[in-house]
């Protein structure tokens, strides 16, 4: 399917002087920029204009650490430039020959010596500088993994419910959405020329899902198995909701327009639930998703990046006319949605038997940063589980970590090495557990507020407020983001808060806890101790006043002490 | 097509033919200093004539000099936008504009405008953006010049739920009216929606700026900055009479994991009269560390009050051991003497070896022989064997032409450990830890004639400075920077890792970026497993190290001597044997001819 097939209809395209990124993409000659050249330019180790963007497109982001910025620019030294990967992993699944390739690459050449699990149900290198990118992408190519289109303006890595190896449901449902990653993914041999030394390929390309502009902005892809959202399907453009009958998964209820991200002070901007199209039969699935991607490619605002993401063009041209080119374009028909329900988002810690007699552990990773601490060996674990370990590991997108299809033989090992170093600590409270932060500083060149570093003082803050209160087996979905770009999916939590400045958040209350509805914001720009302030009072409230088994966030909106965000686009700021 | 050195076309509607031969047969033996004095004071002689109202021939500019800086600091980009859509409108309205990112912009460069906008916005907690924090500093700074001359405004960029709206703004804006600036047109403060308010301002500030900047101007006299106080003589400070410098910037220059502790140092010369030239040294006379001095004291038992007397001078033995004498190297003097008053057979020994005792020095001090072989001397005997102080030269890191009144030093804080005890450098240790910025340092200029940039601004240049052997090339670009020269530049740069120990790195890629320097080959040794060095780099790139050679390249040589200076010869021999086609004894020869031509120069130590 290429545009061409299909006329666009110029009333819902915007029209205006296209973006600077726009050109970018266009001069790139499919991805390639001048990247090659930028990678033997040994003055700097950082990329220049242009390549800074592109190499996005590859799954990194050129950042420094921002906290000796100001120190080395004094020092006459450029900014210490490095750049995070971000693996494509659809599903989130790696094997043990796999976790033990990256292991030993964050070890020996990433500043952090970290492996970081993230929200997009994958991992990152943080701090790989550039002498060793090409044998970062030459090491991943080597045990199967690719970083291809996990940034940039294209579908990212495709999410899918955790730990599929339950039920044939998710085992079905894994294979989804590794077919629409794979379907979904740019055809440029852009990454193998530059990365992988490939050849040089001299015919004509073309990009006949994405278009050769790629798409207007990022666009994020999931599939979902009710009743568990912890893929949070309201921060994803497209999302595949699996319908099951009689155990065998058959078709999906299509949600699209989802997203979180939003500009400080631009209220144009704002956090959107997606929107339910209806369902389809299994089999419609690609078709619909290039659908989908193909009417945000050319309805998409390409003047404004502010405004370019899918949730916007439904906003803009209507959710009606949106579904209706979909179907056209993909040759099917919506029909009415399934029911199915959302009741949790939570891992499921510890151990599980599955249907085929195989064990899962589900392990706790702060922040889902691994690494070795003291006295909590955490990176030194998971390898030594992976050299014994015959199943697979599943990365969650709350950014935990399942050890899952364990023999029964192999169970009391694993569960002692896990326990030895640290991967297992009873008592991790049920606050901790529905805690969560992106990463921000000080690598992140968006952040604008600590989140990581933040977060396991904050939630220590939290849990001592339960206790006061009397309610310290409670907890309360609470989530730190550095910046309104929202990778820490502030936007759906209980208690979000989204970076402003140093110190400072804007604090939203009332989401839910399966992630339905958005936080609005109660306060704007204040510090932390002002905000702990305030939950102090709240909680009280909530333990005093609360109905039984009333989440925190239902109570704040029960109580209006904020009103509920139904339509974001008019009560979002209202 | 090109003219040889120190020869121009014949201005023949000026001068006549004879008159022609005449001045080039007289400007034929000089150097560039001796021509650059001669365009002063031939400048100087047509201005007498002009002021004896003789008829001279009086220049109408034809169009204004005068131009509009830009300058901006963004982090979003929007100040970047911001400035550059003034840029155009500006443009349109006839005014020449200079558009500059803060980070690219010489600070200095402030005294000599004459109309500057700054477009800045602010962040978190009132900070300036990245690119706009050195400047920032600066005009902040004790550093910062008056600027009488200069008219301004200010575009500020914020967010109002911000505690410290715009204050990068407000800084601005109140530094350059303290420094003497006059405001065209009060500041502005955009908040988040900025796009009405500064097209608004953007549009009053182009009318307002319009007449001035485009208005026709007259002169009679072209100017020729700073040549009147340029003086050929010698300066009056010496060795033995340095001036009393201050220490106006002492920083680290390696980053904060970086094996080494390098620093830039900044020393202000001013009103000294002091000139000098890329390629010669500073001397710097040091004090010895006052702890030092009581570890001698404390292990003599030697009462630190005690006077001794030096030639007719009177002190305490501590005093003279802070101001007088050499402790931090090892000399065998000093040995000779302890042992005529404390006799000891294993020092004798290692005296009489003077293989072995070139080795023990070389990693001592003095008082590490004392504290080896420990002895009862007196305060007199002390003062006998040790030899006077002397000041340590650094080959100097700036050119006056961009630094005026200031000198630049890279210096390398030496710092070992002899037996558990930490041990530093005399002049490094002084001038790294415990001189501070506005403390009085001695210093003096020593000239060094085979160190010079060539005569000819077109000749290319090689210059190999790995360490703080860097130095006297980034006086050698400033200069060959503010010359305008056509000539083209290659550095070899070499230290351990790229990250932590790449010298003045932002200031190379400037050089690179602006089409000064036209070639860089880094070597850092601990990036990869194998040790990689500058003599590898000339070896790689050994094709084109001749070919510029051949095309009548100056070769430099700046650090270590020891090892790098050898491997580097070592490795230019070789090229020039292979691509010359020549036998390793005609290579030498090679080499020795370009050492008398003035065409390899060293200035290793």
């Amino acid at each position: 399917m290429s545009s061409q097939e299909f006329p666009i209809d110029k009333q819902f395209v915007v029209e205006g002087k296209l973006s600077e990124n726009e050109r970018i993409k266009g001069d790139s000659n499919l991805l390639r920029g001048t990247i090659s050249e930028d990678l033997t330019d040994d003055l700097t180790g950082g990329f220049t204009s242009d390549n800074f963007q592109l190499i996005r497109f590859h799954g990194m982001y050129q950042q420094d650490d921002r906290d000796i910025r100001a120190e080395r620019a004094k020092q006459k030294l450029e900014p210490l430039q490095n750049v995070m990967l971000r693996a494509r992993l659809p599903g989130g699944i790696i094997t043990p020959d796999q976790w033990l390739a990256i292991d030993k690459f964050a070890e020996d050449h990433s500043l952090y010596g970290s492996i970081r699990l993230t929200t997009r149900q994958t991992f990152q290198f943080h701090g790989v500088l550039k002498p060793q990118i090409k044998l970062m992408h030459q090491t991943l190519n080597k045990v199967g993994i690719d970083s291809i289109a996990t940034a940039g303006d294209v579908n990212r890595n495709v999410l899918c419910t955790s730990n599929p190896v339950e039920s044939v449901v998710h085992q079905q449902a894994y294979q989804w959405a590794k077919k629409i990653s794979e379907h979904l993914l740019p055809k440029t041999k852009a990454y193998a020329e530059i990365w992988l030394d490939g050849e040089k390929v001299e015919t004509t390309e073309e990009e006949p899902i994405l278009g050769n502009n790629y798409l207007p902005r990022k666009f994020k892809t999931t599939v979902v198995i009710p009743p568990h959202n912890d893929i949070d399907v309201h921060a994803n453009d497209l999302n595949f909701v699996a319908i099951a009958e009689q155990g065998e998964l058959v078709g999906f209820n299509v949600l699209v327009g989802g997203g979180l991200a939003m500009t400080h002070g631009d209220h144009t901007t704002f956090p959107r639930k997606a929107d339910d199209f209806g369902y389809i039969s299994a089999e419609h699935a690609l078709d619909v998703a290039a659908a989908v991607v193909s009417v945000q490619r050319d309805w998409g605002n390409r003047v404004n990046r502010k405004n370019a993401k899918t949730k916007y063009t439904l906003e803009r041209v209507g959710v009606e006319n949106f579904k209706a080119e979909v179907e056209k374009r993909a040759g099917v028909s919506f029909a009415d949605s399934r029911p199915y329900e959302f009741t949790s988002r939570g891992d499921r810690f510890g151990w599980v038997e599955g249907v085929d007699g195989k064990y899962h552990l589900t392990v706790f990773i702060e922040n889902g940063r691994i690494l070795d601490y003291p006295g909590k060996t955490l990176k030194t674990g998971c390898a030594e589980i992976a050299k014994i370990h015959t199943g697979d590991l599943r990365l969650t997108a709350n950014q935990n970590l399942i050890i899952a299809g364990v023999e029964p033989k192999n169970k009391d090992a694993i569960e002692k090495i896990a326990r030895d170093n640290g991967l297992i600590t009873d008592g991790v409270s049920n606050q901790r557990m529905d805690s969560m932060a992106c990463v921000s500083l000080p690598t992140c060149p968006l952040a604008m507020a600590e989140a990581e570093r933040y977060l396991p003082s904050a939630v220590t803050d939290i849990e001592e407020l339960l206790a006061k209160h009397g309610i310290a087996e409670r907890s309360i979905i609470f989530r730190v983001t550095g910046c309104p770009n929202g990778c820490g999916r502030a936007m759906l939590a209980e208690v979000g808060l989204v970076g402003k400045g140093p110190g400072k958040y804007n604090f939203h209350l009332g989401g839910d806890r399966q992630g339905t509805r958005i936080p609005k914001m109660y306060k704007e720009n204040i510090s932390e101790q002002e905000i702990l302030e305030d939950l102090d009072l709240l909680i009280g409230k909530w333990s005093k006043d609360g109905q039984e088994n009333e989440a925190f966030g239902d109570f704040l909106i029960r109580t209006e002490v904020v009103a509920p965000v139904v339509n974001s686009a008019k009560d979002f700021y209202a | 097509m090109s003219s040889p050195t120190n020869q121009a076309v014949v201005p023949t509607a000026v001068l006549n033919d004879s008159q022609w031969t005449q001045i080039n047969n007289a400007i034929a033996p000089l150097n560039r200093d001796q021509l650059t004095w001669m365009s002063g004071y031939l400048a100087g002689l047509a201005n007498q004539q002009a002021a004896g109202a003789i008829a001279a021939p009086t220049v109408e500019a034809v169009s204004s000099n005068k131009k509009l800086t830009i300058l901006y600091g963004s982090q979003t980009g929007n100040a970047k936008a911001i400035a550059q859509e003034y840029k155009a409108k500006a443009e349109n309205a006839g005014i020449a504009v200079n558009l500059q990112n803060m980070a690219d912009y010489k600070a200095k460069q402030l005294k000599n405008e004459t109309h500057v906008v700054v477009v800045v916005s602010t962040h978190g907690e009132g900070d300036a953006p990245d690119d706009a924090v050195e400047l920032h500093e600066f005009v902040a700074s004790k550093k910062a010049p008056k600027l009488p001359d200069l008219s301004f405004a200010v575009i500020g960029l914020g967010d109002t739920s911000y505690e410290f709206f715009c204050q990068t703004a407000k800084d601005f804006d109140q530094r350059l009216e303290a420094l003497g600036a006059k405001r065209v047109a009060d500041r502005v403060d955009c908040d988040v929606d900025y796009d009405s308010a500064a097209e608004a301002f953007i549009d009053q500030l182009t009318t307002m700026l319009k007449d001035e900047l485009t208005a026709k101007s007259q002169s009679q006299v072209v100017q020729l900055p700073g040549l009147s106080t340029v003086s050929s003589a010698a300066s009056e400070y010496t060795k033995k009479n340095p001036f009393p410098a201050t220490l106006s910037e002492s920083l680290k220059i390696t980053g904060r994991d970086s094996i080494k502790d390098i620093r830039h140092i900044e020393i202000s010369l001013e009103d000294s009269g002091i000139q000098y030239q890329p390629g010669d040294a500073v001397g710097i006379w040091f004090t010895n560390d006052p702890q030092l001095a009581d570890e001698f004291l404390s292990l003599l038992d030697i009462d630190g009050e005690e006077t001794v007397s030096l030639g007719d001078e009177s002190l305490s033995i501590r005093q003279a051991l802070i101001d007088k004498f050499e402790l931090t190297l090892g000399y065998p003097t000093f040995v000779k003497s302890y042992l005529e008053t404390a006799p000891n057979a294993e020092l004798q020994a290692l005296f009489e070896d003077k293989n072995k005792l070139r080795e023990y020095l070389a990693e001592r001090q003095i008082v590490d022989v004392i504290r080896e072989f420990p002895a009862k001397i007196t305060a007199e005997q002390l003062a006998r064997a040790l030899r006077p102080l002397t000041p340590r030269l650094y080959s100097i890191a700036s050119s006056q032409a961009d630094v005026e009144d200031e000198v630049h030093l890279t210096v390398a804080l030496v710092e070992y450990d002899v037996d558990g005890n930490k041990r530093q450098g005399g002049a490094s240790g002084f001038l790294s830890n415990r001189l501070d910025e506005g403390q009085q340092v001695k210093v003096f200029i020593e000239e060094n004639n085979n160190f010079r940039l060539p005569e000819n601004p077109d000749t290319p240049v090689i210059m190999v400075g790995p360490g703080t052997g860097i130095a006297p090339f980034r006086a050698f670009m400033q200069q060959r920077a503010e010359d305008d020269a056509q000539g083209k530049n290659w550095l070899f740069f070499g230290n351990p890792s790229f990250t932590q120990d790449f010298l003045y790195q932002t200031e190379w890629q400037r050089f690179v970026k602006d089409g000064v320097v036209d070639k860089v080959s880094l070597a850092f040794s601990r990036d990869q497993k194998e040790k990689i060095y500058v003599q590898h780099r000339l070896l790689e790139n050994g094709e084109e190290v001749y070919q510029w050679l051949e095309e009548g390249a100056h070769f430099y040589v700046c650090g270590d001597a020891t090892h790098m200076a050898k491997d580097v010869h070592d490795a230019l021999v070789s090229i020039v044997a292979k691509f010359g086609n020549k036998s390793e004894e005609q290579a030498e020869e090679y080499l020795t001819e370009l050492r008398k031509a003035k065409r390899y120069q060293k200035d290793v130590y």
